[in-house]
C-alpha cells in the first residue's frame, strides 16, 4: 500500500475499517470528532453500521448490545465521554464480550479543554467502570503506530473477550502524518460461540453480567482474571531506543515518549549516555523490562503529559532500585524537547538521590512556593 | 393434508392449554398475583403464533424482570439499568433481519433510561419495546417511581407523592405518541381477563410494526405490584381500575396506518 498523509483521527477509523469493523457508535467530542465524521462516511459506503448516538452512555450500550452478537465494534471518544461509558464498560468487561475504545484524551478534570494531554491515564487503566477487571490499554506515539494498534486491537480484543482501549492523546488525533495503511480484511462470517443471534435449532443462549450467587460471581471474576493472566504473558508491548549503553534512562508513552526521543537525540549528541523507553502497553505494564532496567540505570527520568500517573507504574516496577525524576506538564501543554533535554542534562550532572521524591521535587520547580 | 392431532394427555382427555415454546421450564420469582408473570405468557405466545421465537433477542431490564432472559426460551442478554434501547439498538443495527424487544419497568424506562427510550423512539427504530407500569420501584423495595401516583404512599415518599416538591407522573405513552419515528404507542392494563386479552392484542402489533418495518412500537402495561403496594392480589387489581386506569388512560395513542388495517 502506497504511503498517504492522513490525519490521526481519520487514519485510526480507517484502520479500523480495513481490520473488518462492522458497527460504529459514537458521539461528537473534540478532539476525536473527525474520527465519528469519517466513520459516518465511510461506513454506509460499506454497507455496515453507523449510528451518532444521543451521548456516551447510550453510545457505549449500543457497543455493548453489537458486541453480543460476535460482531467487530468500536467507539471512540474523549475523556469527558469515557467518565460517561464507564457504565457500560464494565458491563461488557463482565459480559465478557470483545470492544475496542479510542480515546483521544484531552486536557482535564471537567470540561478542561481539547488540547492534548494523558490525564486519563489511571482511568482507562482501571477501565474506568466498577468491579474487579483489567482493560488493555494501548497507547500509540505516531499515526502510524495507531493505524497498527487500531488493527490489532480488535483480534486482542476477541482473543480474550475484553475492552482494548486504544489511547491517543489530541496531537495523535490531530497531527498529519503519512502512513501505509493496511489492506481491507474481509469481515469475518462465522460468529463465536457464545454470541446472541436468535435460537434457531439450538437451546437459547444469554448474555450477561449478573450473578446473583456470589459464589457463582467469585468464579466468572476468577475466570476473567485467568485470561487477564494470559494477556499479561503474551500482550506486553514496548520499545527501547538508544538502551544498550544508556546510564540513564527516560520513560514515556504516546506524545510525550515521541517528544523525549527528540530530547534523547539531543543529548547523545552533546555525549550524555541516555536512552529512551517508551511503554505501548499501559494495560499490561511492562513492570519486568522496567525492573531489569531499574538494575542497570544510574537514574530514570519519567516523563508524561499529566502530574505522574505513569510515574507511580515506573516506581512499582523499579521497587526502589534506581533513583528517579519526573518531568510533566499538564492541563492540556505539551512539553518542548527543550525542556525535557534539559532536565536530562540536569539528570546526568547532577543525578538524584535514592530518597528523592521526584513528584515533589518536579511540583516546587512548576509552582515554586 | 394432514393436520396434527391434538396432543392426548394420559387420559385422553384434550389438552387445551399449554406453556408457549416461547417461554422455558424454569419457575419464575414473581410474587403472588404480579402481573409481571402475565405479561412475560402474553410475549412469549405471541413470539410463537408469529413464528419468531427462533428469530427473537429480547433484552432484560434492571428490575424485577432482570432475569427474564432465564424465563424465555429465546436468545437474551441483560441491559444495565435502562439502557435496553440503546442496547437493542446496537443488536438490531448489525442483525437487521431479527426479531428484537426490551422489556422494561417504569423506572428503568421512565427515570433513568428516559433519554435512551425517547432517542430510540425518534430514530424510528425497529424495536418493540414492552413497558411495565406498576407506579413504582418493585425491586428495590417499593421507592417513588416517575409514574406514581400524586398521594400515592411509597418507600420514598412516605408521607405520600407530594407534586410540588416530588413532582408530577410522566405519562410515557403520550410522549413517545409524539415522536415521528413511532409506529404503534399503546397503553392497555393487565387487571382482568378482557384487558389481558387486548393487551395480547398490542403486543402481537407491536411486532407486527417491527416484521414489517414500520419503526418503534411500545406496548405500555398497566401492572401490579401487590408486594410494594401493600395489597392482595384482588386488590392490587382493583387499584390499577380504580387508580391508574384514571391517571393513565387506555388506549392508542399512535398506530400507523399499515397496522390500522391489519386483522391479528
Ligand atoms: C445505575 C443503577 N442505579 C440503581 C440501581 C438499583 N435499581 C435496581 S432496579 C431499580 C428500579 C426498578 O424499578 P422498575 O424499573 O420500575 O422495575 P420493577 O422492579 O418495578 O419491575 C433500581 C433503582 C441499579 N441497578 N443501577
Ligand atoms: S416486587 Fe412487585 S413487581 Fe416485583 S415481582 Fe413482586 S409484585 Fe412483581
Amino acid at each position: 500500500m502506497p504511503r498517504e498523509l492522513m490525519k490521526g483521527n481519520v487514519a485510526m477509523a480507517e484502520a479500523a475499517i480495513r481490520a473488518g469493523l462492522e458497527a460504529y457508535f459514537g458521539y461528537p467530542i473534540t478532539p476525536q470528532s473527525e474520527l465519528l465524521e469519517h466513520m459516518a462516511k465511510r461506513m454506509p459506503e460499506e454497507g455496515r453500521a453507523f449510528l451518532q448516538a444521543e451521548s456516551e452512555v447510550a453510545a457505549i450500550n449500543m457497543v455493548y448490545g453489537a458486541a453480543c452478537t460476535g460482531a467487530r465494534v468500536m467507539t471512540s471518544t474523549s475523556g469527558p465521554g469515557i467518565s460517561l461509558m464507564a457504565e457500560g464498560i464494565s458491563y461488557i468487561a463482565g459480559t465478557e464480550v470483545p470492544a475496542v475504545i479510542v480515546d483521544v484524551m484531552r486536557g482535564g478534570p471537567g470540561l478542561g479543554n481539547i488540547a492534548p494531554s494523558q490525564g486519563d491515564y489511571r482511568q482507562v487503566i482501571h477501565g474506568a467502570g466498577h468491579g474487579d477487571f483489567f482493560p488493555i490499554v494501548l497507547a500509540p506515539a505516531s499515526v502510524q503506530e495507531a493505524v497498527d494498534l487500531i488493527g490489532e486491537a480488535f483480534d486482542i480484543a476477541e482473543k480474550y473477550r475484553t475492552v482494548v482501549f486504544v489511547v491517543a492523546d489530541g496531537s495523535i488525533g490531530q497531527m498529519m502524518e503519512p502512513v501505509e495503511l493496511p489492506e481491507p480484511r474481509p469481515l469475518r462470517r462465522e460468529r463465536p460461540d457464545w454470541a446472541v443471534s436468535g435460537a434457531a435449532g439450538r437451546p437459547h443462549r444469554t448474555l450477561t453480567s449478573l450473578y446473583l450467587k456470589p459464589e457463582v460471581e467469585e468464579r466468572i471474576n476468577l475466570r476473567i482474571l485467568k485470561r487477564w493472566q494470559e494477556a499479561e504473558a503474551n500482550e506486553v508491548r514496548y520499545r527501547e531506543y538508544y538502551l544498550d549503553d544508556a546510564e540513564f534512562v527516560v520513560l514515556g508513552f504516546g506524545t510525550a515518549g515521541r517528544v523525549a526521543l527528540s530530547a534523547v537525540r539531543a543529548a547523545r549528541e552533546e555525549g550524555i549516555r541516555v536512552g529512551l523507553f517508551r511503554p505501548v502497553s499501559l494495560r499490561p505494564f511492562p513492570y519486568q523490562a522496567i525492573r531489569d532496567l531499574a538494575q542497570r540505570a544510574k537514574a530514570f527520568l519519567v516523563v508524561e503529559m499529566n502530574g505522574g500517573q505513569m510515574l507511580e507504574d515506573v516506581q512499582a516496577a523499579a521497587q526502589g532500585q534506581v533513583p528517579m525524576r519526573f518531568y510533566g506538564r499538564m492541563g492540556g501543554m505539551v512539553p518542548f524537547p527543550d525542556e525535557v533535554l534539559e532536565e536530562i542534562r540536569t539528570l546526568a550532572a547532577d543525578p538524584p538521590t535514592p530518597t528523592e521524591n521526584p513528584r515533589a521535587r518536579w511540583l516546587a520547580h512548576m509552582m515554586p512556593a | 393434508m394432514t393436520v396434527a392431532a391434538p396432543p392426548k394427555t394420559k387420559h385422553n382427555l384434550k389438552l387445551i392449554y399449554q406453556k408457549p415454546e416461547s417461554l422455558t421450564d424454569s419457575p419464575t420469582h414473581y410474587c403472588p398475583g404480579c402481573t409481571h408473570g402475565v405479561a412475560h405468557r402474553l410475549v412469549a405466545e405471541v413470539l410463537d403464533e408469529m413464528g419468531l421465537r427462533e428469530k427473537a433477542i429480547g433484552i432484560a431490564p434492571v428490575g424485577c424482570a432482570v432475569l427474564a432472559y432465564e424465563y424465555f426460551n429465546i436468545d437474551g442478554v441483560e441491559a444495565a439499568h435502562g439502557r435496553a434501547p440503546a442496547m437493542a439498538t446496537g443488536i438490531k443495527r448489525v442483525l437487521p433481519d431479527r426479531v428484537v424487544f426490551t422489556y422494561q419497568g417504569d423506572g428503568d424506562l421512565a427515570s433513568i433510561g428516559m433519554a435512551e427510550i425517547l432517542h430510540a423512539a425518534g430514530r424510528g427504530e425497529r424495536i418493540t419495546v414492552i413497558f411495565i407500569n406498576n407506579a413504582i420501584y418493585g425491586m428495590t423495595g417499593g421507592q417513588m417511581a416517575p409514574t406514581t401516583l400524586p398521594e400515592q404512599v411509597t418507600t420514598s415518599s412516605p408521607r405520600g407523592r407530594d407534586v410540588a416538591t416530588q413532582g408530577f407522573p410522566i405519562r410515557m405513552s403520550e410522549i413517545l405518541a409524539q415522536m415521528d419515528g413511532a409506529a404503534y404507542v399503546v397503553r392497555r392494563s393487565l387487571h382482568d381477563p378482557n384487558n389481558i386479552r387486548k393487551a395480547k392484542k398490542a403486543i402481537r402489533l407491536a411486532f407486527e410494526a417491527q416484521v414489517r418495518g414500520l419503526g418503534f412500537a411500545m406496548v405500555e402495561l398497566l401492572s401490579t405490584c401487590p408486594t410494594n403496594w401493600g395489597m392482595t392480589p384482588i386488590e392490587a387489581m382493583n387499584w390499577v381500575r380504580d387508580h391508574m386506569v384514571p391517571a393513565f388512560p387506555l388506549g392508542d395513542y399512535k398506530v400507523a396506518p399499515e397496522l390500522q388495517k391489519l386483522r391479528v
